[in-house]
């Protein structure tokens, strides 16, 4: 495995969000975590990428306990983190961003290269890089955020609802980048709100309920497993 | 009163207002970064002037000459600043961080009673009795000087934050913190590094104005006050909007004073700024 979960508990302030979370992503696998709202998902993983101390339990990256150390730690580690809300820098232009997706890195002309990389994987990106990031739609924010969060050739990225508020024809292709990203040797462990797409493409998935592991299982396995249908998908289709 | 006057009041509150704009870049610097107000920032001007005075009445340095030496000094101090006060109260209430900043201005500015007493001094400088005439109009060799120096210094600390890797950043850590750190940005170091910037103007605007003004432990308001009505002006934390602030500042306190008389200049400048907050509170370049 290459990130291992073991019985965290983590919180904010005296409650208890996280209360026993176990799981498991293995290297080159896309894993969903599903649940409900104020299940603990976001803060799953923020406390996996340092945001958040885990309060007890473990978390191991490559068998190496990693922790509670704090996010630049684990961003040398290789692991980066796209978060929920917005996080363009909106008077910085696309180009700016990511440059600053890549800031930890020496500045070289194979950073100048992986930014030509990025920009080649989103066109609309690549026409306007010397715009401000602040007239770009919803969708094109997103794939802004997982450009930069590329720049640092993550082992593991973590992805926080990267669908959120996107109109359909945009999640497809959120998603299809998602595919094009394991292809290329990323390990993916995303949050997911809609988890009819989610299961789709993803190998496993966890169900999380009020900060504790639920149901895991292999995506298309609970893609028709009735209890899933019924609590997350809305019932039958 | 004859449009030359006039003119020339213009001309004169131009040249100030290049000065208050730098000083009002500073101030707007850290309000920008860290939603921070930085009350005693006239009080390391001050400190600032004293510096330069002392170098001209011991080593006979020129005053203008001072102020890169002046920037290197208040950098630091800006840096000590941060380590051992703002670091302590960043993450407390709004109060303590308002409250912190306005206990340095009576640190700062008692201790320079305490040691330099409530007397007007002033470097002699060779730029004193300098006059440049441009058709009819009048500019003190002095004035121009700190004119040109505040547009240097304010140039380079914007090529600075547009240009380079360490400025980018500390644009990013100003408009989103949490994401910035997620990109492995050492907010700490960069919030030092502002800090220290910040007061670094400072100590090149203490530098400029020497020639021309007296140094005593109430100076700072002359800057600081005008100051904060160009950030209101400019936008607040809009460092590019401080400068354009700065110059109509400027102008509102010398042409407002030759038009009206010359007491009330502050309170014309304290008009404009109610008048900003009140029609226009993202400021004259704000959207």
């Amino acid at each position: 495995m290459l990130l291992t979960v073991d019985d965290v508990h983590a919180s904010y302030g005296r409650f208890d969000v996280l209360r026993g979370i176990t799981l498991g992503v293995a290297a080159g696998e896309i894993v969903a975590v599903l649940g409900p709202n104020g299940a603990g998902k976001s803060t799953l993983l923020k406390t996996i990428a340092g945001f958040l101390a885990p309060r007890r339990g473990t978390i191991r990256l490559g068998g190496e306990q990693v922790g509670g150390l704090r996010p630049r730690a684990l961003l040398d580690k290789g692991v980066t983190y796209v978060m929920q809300r917005s996080s363009i820098f909106g008077k910085l232009t696309i180009l700016e961003n990511l440059e600053l997706g890549a800031y930890i890195r020496p500045w070289t002309s194979e950073v100048k290269q992986d930014i030509e990389r990025v920009l080649l994987l989103f066109p609309r990106l690549a026409e306007r890089r010397h715009q401000r990031a602040e007239g770009l739609s919803g969708g094109e924010r997103r794939m802004l955020e997982i450009g930069r969060a590329l720049l640092l050739n993550p082992k593991l990225l973590l992805l926080d609802e990267p669908t959120m508020g996107l109109a359909p024809l945009v999640m497809d292709l959120i998603f299809e980048k998602v595919l094009e990203l394991r292809a290329a040797g990323t390990t993916v462990l995303m949050v997911e709100q809609n988890a009819r797409l989610a299961l789709e493409v993803s190998d496993r998935a966890y169900v999380l309920e009020q900060g504790q592991t639920r149901i895991e299982g292999r995506g298309q396995e609970l893609l028709a497993s009735d209890a899933v249908r019924r609590a997350y998908l809305g019932g039958a289709r | 009163m004859t449009a030359e006057i006039v003119l020339q009041s213009v001309v004169s509150g131009l040249m100030f207002g290049g000065v208050i704009g730098l000083v009002a870049v500073g101030v707007s610097l850290i309000w920008g970064i860290m939603d921070l107000i930085n009350f005693a920032y006239g009080e390391y001007l001050m400190w600032a002037m004293y510096l330069t005075f002392f170098l001209w009445a011991t080593l006979g340095l020129e005053p203008i000459l001072s102020a890169p030496i002046n920037a290197v000094v208040l950098f630091v101090a800006g840096v000590v600043t941060y380590r051992f006060v703002i670091r302590a109260v960043l993450r407390g209430p709004i109060f303590a961080q308002m409250l912190s900043t306005f206990g340095l201005l009576v640190l700062l500015r008692y201790v320079a009673w305490l040691l330099f007493r409530p007397d007007d001094r002033q470097a002699q400088s060779v730029l004193a009795t300098s006059v440049l005439t441009v058709g009819g109009l009048r500019v003190s060799g002095g004035e121009l000087v700190a004119f040109a120096g505040s547009l240097l210094a304010t140039s380079v600390l914007f090529a600075f934050l547009k240009c380079t890797k360490t400025g980018k950043a500390l644009r990013a850590l100003a408009q989103d913190r949490e994401a910035a750190v997620a990109l492995g940005i050492d907010a700490d170091r960069l919030y030092a590094l502002a800090w220290g910037l910040s007061t670094a103007a400072a100590g090149v605007a203490g530098g400029l104005v020497s020639s021309f003004m007296y140094v005593n432990p109430l100076v700072g308001d002359v800057f600081l006050l005008p100051a904060f009505a160009a950030v209101a002006l400019g936008g607040f934390g809009n460092v590019y909007g401080a400068v354009g602030g700065g110059l109509v500042i400027g102008v509102v306190n010398v042409t407002g004073g030759t038009l009206t008389v010359p007491k009330v200049k502050l309170a014309l400048v304290y008009l404009v700024f109610l008048g900003v907050l009140f029609l226009r509170p993202k400021g004259l370049w704000g959207r």
